[in-house]
């Protein structure tokens, strides 16, 4: 019997009467991770890993009524074995793994195989159903290991500060940033982050993840730096008025879309690393055949390619349709210009728009 | 190889002008020359003959990757350029190759050439295993003759002149004809581009064309003519003929013919070859190569352009017709005979060995209006002058333009000297265009597009509507394509709708429920057999979105068939240029 199928409000296990990431507001509620396709307000009972609880509640309101798990706990609902496991993609993020008769599904949410030590690293649970994300599902997408993109970022840094121009290096404010600060070299300058950014490096700090000291620009006080600094500000912040107090600056752009030539171009930056928090096709692989799974359905990404390849490897993989992730492919290949931020564009890899929306409006307040 | 993959990754990553000046001059100032030549073949719009075919390179591309070849396609799609997503897929490798672009090319990827498929795949391997990423990039477009990279030849020219210190302009008539070079470009070839200049002066080779002075659209509402340019006595008005522009050089008793693109195009046209007897040596001539109809030449029931009125003594054909005999690669007596060009003169660069283009544009039409008359022959004709009281009685003679096969006027001020490329330092010739045809179509199909489109829906085929009596219900025929005249944010927004209205998938061809109507303009229309609406048109762009319009609103092919000149018909749009001149 199927343990987890697909409803209108989103996956649904129906011997245990909850959802997974539900899209609409339901009663009960598992959440994978804490960016906005997936954790979304209104739901009656929210469960969760425990080192994520920090996040959903900055995120989702202090008071949801959530129940938080250690990685690898039971507990028994309904006659269903429920447990979470490291899923590698950001802080607090979790694989759903459900056991029911002897049968063993898992729902993977995001996820990650390469340990980027800001977060617990991904664990293949065994299983006899897979359900995995697809985002980066063309073999075009192979990623370098992290310590070699950060030693060209770190030189793309420390070449701008030796003609004192500052760096400005755009990325997801939850998850991709924390994992960039974890890898820049602060000798060689301020790190300076925009206002989306900074709550949740308390957040990750709060978790004991060593992040190097960080500031807000506002607050940088020897003004003689600015040119020796770098910027970590969320992709909306580009072309924006917010801007302009960095002169001639250089600017990059840290996700895995910067794989392409033509989604570089587009994004119109001096600099493309290609880091994501996402598994890339080998990784995918990796992690869906370690799994041993007869079984696979796909939820989001490059669904249709991902179904007909594993059909060709000999496994029985369908596509789930889903809302996860749709907005992340179009956010990458849309980018908003200043004129016209919509809340769509908001809502992409890494991050949900209310965050975003609020904590640059607070800046732009914070700078009048 | 790494010094140049590199230059073309700054190219690329940048629409700066400056930004590309500089690392072109950075490029070329430690370049060994016989790179630094291959280099400016390339940006200049050099194309070695195919080294690999595509087909080949894909197979080469599956057979490593181990990648199924519709997962091939999946890709392509998403990164929208063919090298790359080759690249993309083959194994990563570090650089190891301290060998140099010309070493390349000459040593490594010329012999590629013909090799049969079993023995290529055997040499291509660790041949890109030498190269990293971007050097496999910008080999695998070198070698399927693909490579394009945002330069122009100006900003190529400059960045030579800045590294030579020497004029633009010299640099400029250097470069004319170098990518057309039957030889390798050599070290030596470099080093003549950049050489001091001497003080002998005289640097052309024997069949050199000038470089072409090129005119700016003039884009204001007549009646600020006056003010703007002053009066139309100033100016040299002539019809914009609508064929190739071409420099036809005589010098030491032989005949080149240049096209704008600054090939040698002499074979295409043997009728020109007879004026070899007629024109004096030390003669340049501009001006632009039309199909014409003679006289005696009347009727080919083949070509379908029966029914010429004989009345009309001499006639400059559709562009079309042109087109269907530069397609050619052998000209047959037949077409020949049916399809004769002439060339329609309109400047003198050269006139007895000596460089006219410093002199004023009135002094070298006078001059060619003699030369053309001494030498009397048919294939060589002058551009006839229009005059007008003033600039009203000039646009309404334009209104004739599309009766006429034409274009609109150029407007050559009459003290201007011919100038260097696009430009307006020594003088100005503005191009004076008809409006374009405009039609309101339904957007039907989708595709995504390439380079920094891909992954994007922004390549569209449009549909009228088709209410012919035999059809119930009015269906929608597509008639063109288009993918150019949107901003970056409406082909952001239209891709969105497109996202969310996808009927069906045809390979890559979306087809979508149809919602949107856009403006469309067009320069030409005409019959076609190729179609399915009958009809084509030439260089379609959307001019604007109608979000106002809902598509029941668009227009019909009715509406089309209508913009169809009398004389398409018979595919034979007719100009009689005796009555004009």
């Amino acid at each position: 019997m199927d343990l987890v199928v697909v409803r209108p409000e989103g996956l649904y296990c129906p011997v245990g009467d909850f959802y997974i990431d539900p899209w609409r507001q339901v009663e009960r509620a598992i959440i994978t991770h804490g960016h906005g396709d997936h954790a979304r307000k209104g739901h009656t009972h929210y469960l969760a890993a425990a080192v994520g609880e920090g996040i959903l509640r900055k995120r989702l309101g202090a008071d949801i009524n959530l129940l938080s798990l250690e990685y690898g706990e039971k507990i028994n609902h309904q006659g269903v074995t429920l447990s979470l496991y490291p899923a590698g993609h950001v802080l607090g993020s979790a694989q759903v793994r459900l056991e029911y008769k002897g049968e063993i599904w898992v729902a993977s949410g995001d996820y990650k195989v390469e340990d980027d030590g800001t977060c617990a690293p991904f664990e293949s649970v065994p299983c006899h159903t897979f359900i995995t994300e697809s985002t980066f599902g063309l073999p075009i997408y192979k990623w370098q290991p992290q310590n070699e993109i950060f030693v060209d970022i770190n030189q793309w840094w420390q070449i701008n500060a030796n003609n004192n121009r500052t760096s400005v290096l755009f990325c997801y404010a939850f998850g991709k940033a924390q994992r960039l600060l974890s890898g820049l070299n602060p000798n060689i300058g301020p790190i300076l982050v925009h206002g989306a950014v900074e709550p949740l490096n308390r957040v990750y700090r709060e978790a004991g993840v060593n992040l190097p000291h960080t500031q807000y620009v506002s607050d940088l006080q020897d003004t003689s730096q600015i040119g020796k600094s770098i910027v970590l500000a969320p992709p909306t912040a580009q072309g924006t008025s917010w801007m302009k107090r960095f002169g001639d600056y250089s600017d990059a752009f840290a996700s895995g879309w910067m794989q392409v030539r033509g989604t570089r171009r587009r994004r119109g930056v001096d600099r493309g690393f290609i880091m994501s928090d996402h598994a890339d096709w080998p990784g995918l692989q990796t992690a869906i055949m370690a799994t041993g799974a007869e079984r696979v359905f796909v939820t989001h990404g490059q669904v249709h390619t991902m179904v007909r390849w594993l059909n060709e490897q000999g496994l029985d993989a369908q596509g789930f349709t889903t809302e996860y992730g749709d907005e992340a492919a179009e956010a990458e290949t849309h980018l908003p210009s200043a004129d016209n931020i919509s809340i769509e564009s908001l809502v992409n890899e890494n991050q949900s728009a209310e965050i975003e929306i609020s904590e640059h409006v607070n800046i732009n307040k914070a700078t009048i | 190889m790494k010094a140049f993959a590199n230059l073309y990754a700054k190219l690329d990553a940048t629409t700066s002008s400056n930004a590309k000046l500089g690392a072109l001059h950075e490029y070329f100032l430690a370049a060994a020359p016989a790179d630094a030549a291959w280099a400016v073949y390339f940006l200049s719009g050099g194309r070695p003959r195919q080294i690999v075919p595509t087909k080949l390179l894909r197979e080469f591309t599956l057979s490593v990757s181990g990648v199924p070849p519709w997962l091939f396609e999946e890709c392509y799609q998403a990164v929208g350029d063919l090298a790359e997503t080759m690249t993309l897929l083959l194994p990563k490798s570090l650089h190891t190759s301290n060998e140099g672009l010309a070493e390349w090319i000459e040593h490594h990827l010329l012999p590629l050439r013909g090799l049969p498929s079993e023995l290529l795949t055997r040499q291509l391997l660790p041949l890109l295993n030498q190269l990293d990423q971007q050097s496999q990039l910008v080999c695998i477009k070198l070698i399927t003759g693909s490579f394009r990279v945002g330069v122009s030849r100006l900003l190529v020219t400059r960045a030579l002149a800045s590294v030579a210190d020497i004029d633009a302009k010299r640099i400029a008539q250097r470069l004319v004809g170098y990518t057309d070079l039957s030889a390798r470009p050599t070290a030596a070839h470099y080093l003549t581009l950049i050489a001091p200049v001497s003080e002998a002066g005289d640097e052309r080779m024997a069949g050199q064309p000038y470089p072409f002075f090129l005119a700016h659209a003039l884009q204001i509402p007549t009646n600020e003519f006056q003010l703007s340019i002053g009066q139309p006595d100033n100016w040299q008005v002539e019809w914009k003929w609508d064929g190739i522009r071409s420099q036809l050089v005589k010098r030491d008793g032989e005949i080149w013919v240049w096209s704008r693109g600054e090939e040698l195009v002499t074979d295409r046209f043997p009728e020109l070859k007879v004026l070899v007897d007629y024109l004096p040596d030390g003669s340049v001539i501009d001006g632009e190569i039309v199909v014409w109809k003679h006289k005696k030449n009347n009727v080919d029931i083949a070509l379908n352009i029966a029914n010429i009125e004989l009345s009309n003594v001499n006639q400059v054909q559709t562009f079309a017709l042109l087109q269907q005999r530069i397609g050619r690669k052998t000209l047959t007596a037949k077409i020949l005979e049916n399809i004769p060009v002439v060339m329609l003169a309109y400047d003198l660069l050269e006139w007895q060995g000596e460089d006219w283009r410093s002199k004023s544009q009135s002094t070298r039409r006078e001059q060619l209006q003699k030369i053309v008359a001494q030498c009397n022959q048919p294939q060589l004709k002058i551009s006839a002058l229009l005059t007008g009281e003033s600039w009203q009685d000039l646009d309404r003679q334009r209104a004739a333009s599309r009766n006429l096969g034409v274009e609109g006027m150029m407007l050559k001020l009459k003290d201007a000297q011919y100038g260097v490329g696009r430009t307006k330092d020594v003088g100005v010739w503005w191009k004076w265009k008809i409006d374009p045809y405009t039609v309101d179509a339904v957007l039907i199909y989708a595709q995504t597009g390439h380079g920094r489109r891909a992954s994007l829906y922004t390549d569209y085929t449009f549909a009228v509507w088709d209410a012919s009596e035999n059809e119930a219900e009015p269906k929608l025929v597509p008639f063109a394509k288009a993918y150019s005249g949107l901003t970056d944010a409406e082909m952001r927004e239209v891709d969105a709708i497109i996202r969310k209205t996808i009927v069906e998938k045809f390979g890559p061809v979306r087809s979508v429920t149809p919602t949107m109507v856009f403006e469309l303009g067009f320069e030409g229309i005409a019959l076609s057999s190729r179609h399915k609406s009958g009809i084509a048109v030439r260089f379609p762009r959307m001019l604007r979105w109608r979000k106002d319009k809902p598509i029941a609103e668009a227009d019909t092919l009715k509406t089309l068939q209508a913009l169809l000149p009398q004389a398409s018909r018979t595919n034979d749009i007719v100009v009689n240029i005796d009555g004009i001149s």
